[in-house]
């Protein structure tokens, strides 16, 4: 009963936050100067209020529901937005699983073999610092050399790599962590009765490294979805919230109000990545500690 | 030990995993479609846009497939390099800048300009009226708006010419729309007739609820201050233009994308539609705008014939890419590009079998369209 509370709680909060912030939105862009506030006529304290650079929420919703443009059958705005969340969504979640799955074998080997991680583990942190920008055409131009099984590379298999490559990189690092985790007491009673690498593997290692995997996931959808769509941009890659982006962009000035709808698109791929991580949680659920006893 | 002989093994494996890959990128034979038309890839230098519009018109109108082509147009992302795409193999043409491209060729990449479809630069400066900026010299003391990224040449250019150094304005990096004008923060915005001048004519002007006028502009044409550079080009391998398939297929490739430039002088509006079929999301009123205008930056065509490349045009782009300096001191090339870094030789041929067949290459006669722009381009 308690639980539910809680639960209904949070919810309660969530949408008060939220609204809290689009109005905030609004009442600045209804009464703030239209020139922003700058110090020294140069820096900028507060933006311009305008309705080029701040449209109201309530006209951003009203574009929604009218169509991209004038061409006969062109599909209202809230349809185009979907249909390119749903595709970029589907490129990160091929983005994430790869990652994660490199990740888990990464971390595993690094665990097992002390000289692995002392091999691995600056690369990893190093591949982190090459820009995505630098990153993308060196991706699509190895990928567009290499054909597999009769199939030539596609671009959007490029962007699902640069998903993954941001991917990778917090679920090695926490798996790793959690991989290492067990109190030295257990440990040493594994070792003391004989216990192989496997078995101690599954029955201590696996679970005491969920509480320091789940937050890694949760790093890692969300930089998956980042990857996507930069990469997207980046590339050109037709049907996502990136290229999105670039379209609406020729409107930015004359229809303002349309160049937030793939923002709202981007946020809504963001929440549906955090509800598939939190659905993993539940499902580990038994194995994290700190929920488990409270 | 016994840990270090598996690491040993599992990273073998993973190398022979990682070899049989195989790799297609190597074979120079051109690939065949069962109809037996050879496959050709042409890079952009943007997404799917009118500014391109005589290609995907070619496609369209099977006139590439007349020529024995089966044409892939691929699009550009925010930091795809066209030349660089070109020089690596990746594809078979390429649409880019001759400024831009020259300093890639200068940085080593063999690419050669056999069409200079764009006769005449697309590029302007745009103020408003009461501002009192009607040429380069009056940027003096203001804040000048610039995309930088190799767009920016043509607008130093234009000021050095004038007497004005870059230290005697404000440069402003300017996002690609108008914004920045519209809210006051530069003086003087660069825009492309096609594009982004259409955006500020397609935005309310606050002040009386109308669309932006032309006469509430001054516009600076950079083809008349005298410093415009060549736009537009297609672009082939230098070294594959040495087999003879290769020449056989340049030539057709650019006999078919002038006679879909003609199809799009001859009929803009249906110009428009088809880049919008082929995926472009711009509006209707703007889509049939920049199919205009890129028209009126190829027809009529003084240097004879659409893709013949101007000697002197040529050489103005040159020394501009040699003697402006930007903001760090730095020109695009510092000494004459090679000889192969252009030739008339293919696009002459493509003229001659195009005027054998009654196509007018020229358009002496050609006289642009009126079109009225709609809000936000719709």
């Amino acid at each position: 009963m308690s639980e539910i509370l809680s639960r209904s709680r949070a919810v309660v909060l969530g949408v008060v936050g939220v609204a809290l912030l689009l109005g905030a939105w609004d009442l600045y862009a209804a009464f703030g100067p239209d020139e922003g506030v700058r110090a020294g006529g140069e820096t900028y304290l507060l933006p311009r209020a305008d309705d080029t650079t701040m449209p109201h929420t309530w006209d951003v919703v009203r574009r929604l529901g009218e169509p991209v443009n004038a061409v006969p059958g062109a599909p209202d705005v809230l349809r185009a937005v979907v249909d390119a969340s749903t595709f970029t969504l589907a490129i990160a979640a091929r983005g994430f699983v790869v990652g994660v799955l490199v990740g888990l074998v990464l971390a595993l080997v690094m665990s097992r073999f002390r000289i692995a991680e002392s091999a691995l583990l600056p690369w990893i942190v190093l591949s982190q610092t090459v820009p995505l920008i630098a990153l993308a055409p060196v991706v699509r131009r190895w990928g567009s050399q290499i054909e597999i099984a009769g199939q030539q590379w596609t671009n959007d298999q490029s962007v699902a790599v640069i998903a993954a490559y941001l991917a990778f990189f917090p679920v090695a690092v926490g798996a790793l962590r959690g991989l290492k985790a067990p109190d030295r007491t257990h440990v040493d009673l594994f070792h003391a009765y004989g216990v192989g690498w496997w078995r101690g593997l599954l029955a201590l290692r696996l679970p005491s490294s969920v509480p320091y995997l789940l937050p890694a996931l949760r790093l890692a959808a969300a930089s998956a979805v980042i990857g996507t769509i930069v990469a997207e941009v980046s590339l050109g890659l037709k049907g996502g919230i990136g290229r999105m982006f670039i379209d609406y962009t020729t409107t930015a000035t004359s229809d303002p109000a349309k160049s937030f709808a793939p923002i709202l698109g981007a946020i809504a791929v963001g929440l549906v990545a955090a509800a598939v991580v939190g659905l993993i949680g539940l499902l580990l659920r038994p194995y994290r500690p700190a929920e488990a006893t409270r | 030990m016994r840990a270090t002989t598996k690491l040993g093994a599992a990273a073998a494996a993973l190398v022979l995993a990682l070899t049989a890959c195989s790799t297609s990128g190597d074979d120079d034979e051109p690939e065949q479609t069962e109809e037996g038309l050879t496959k050709v890839t042409l890079q952009l230098q943007w997404v799917t846009q009118a500014q391109f519009a005589g290609y995907y018109a070619a496609v369209k109108e099977g006139y590439y497939e007349d020529e024995g082509l089966d044409v892939t147009i691929q699009e550009a992302g925010t930091d795809t390099v066209p030349q660089d795409v070109l020089a690596n193999g990746e594809v078979d043409y390429a649409i880019s800048w001759v400024p831009k491209v020259l300093g890639s060729i200068e940085n080593g990449a063999a690419i050669t300009d056999v069409a200079q479809i764009f006769e005449r630069s697309g590029t302007l400066g745009v103020a408003f009226k009461d501002s009192g900026i009607t040429s380069p010299a009056d940027y003096k003391g203001k804040n000048v708006g610039s995309w930088g990224f190799g767009n920016e040449w043509e607008l130093f250019a234009g000021m050095q010419k004038e007497g004005v150094e870059l230290g005697d304005i404000k440069l402003v990096q300017q996002a690609f729309d108008m914004s920045g004008l519209i809210s006051g923060d530069v003086d003087v915005a660069q825009a492309m007739t096609y594009n982004e001048y259409a955006q500020l004519l397609e935005t309310e002007n606050p002040a009386t609820g109308e669309l932006f006028q032309p006469e509430d502009l001054n516009v600076i044409d950079y083809n008349d201050v005298g410093t415009a550079m060549l736009q537009d080009a297609i672009w082939a391998q230098t070294d594959k233009l040495e087999d003879p398939d290769y020449e056989a297929q340049t030539v057709a490739f650019i006999k078919a994308s002038i006679k879909g430039w003609a199809y799009v002088r001859d009929n803009p509006e249906d110009g428009a539609t088809l880049v919008t079929e082929a995926g472009s999301i711009l509006g209707q009123s703007h889509q049939l705008w920049m199919t205009n205008e890129t028209n009126k930056l190829i027809w009529p065509s003084t240097s004879g014939g659409v893709g013949m490349i101007d000697e002197a045009a040529w050489a103005r782009t040159v020394d501009i890419a040699k003697g402006t300096k930007n903001e760090t001191g730095a020109t695009i090339i510092t000494e004459d590009p090679p000889e192969t870094a252009y030739t008339n030789e293919y696009v002459e041929q493509a003229l001659d079998e195009l005027r054998d067949e009654g196509v007018d290459v020229e358009g002496a006669d050609f006289t642009p369209i009126d079109v009225e722009l709609k809000p936000g381009g719709n």
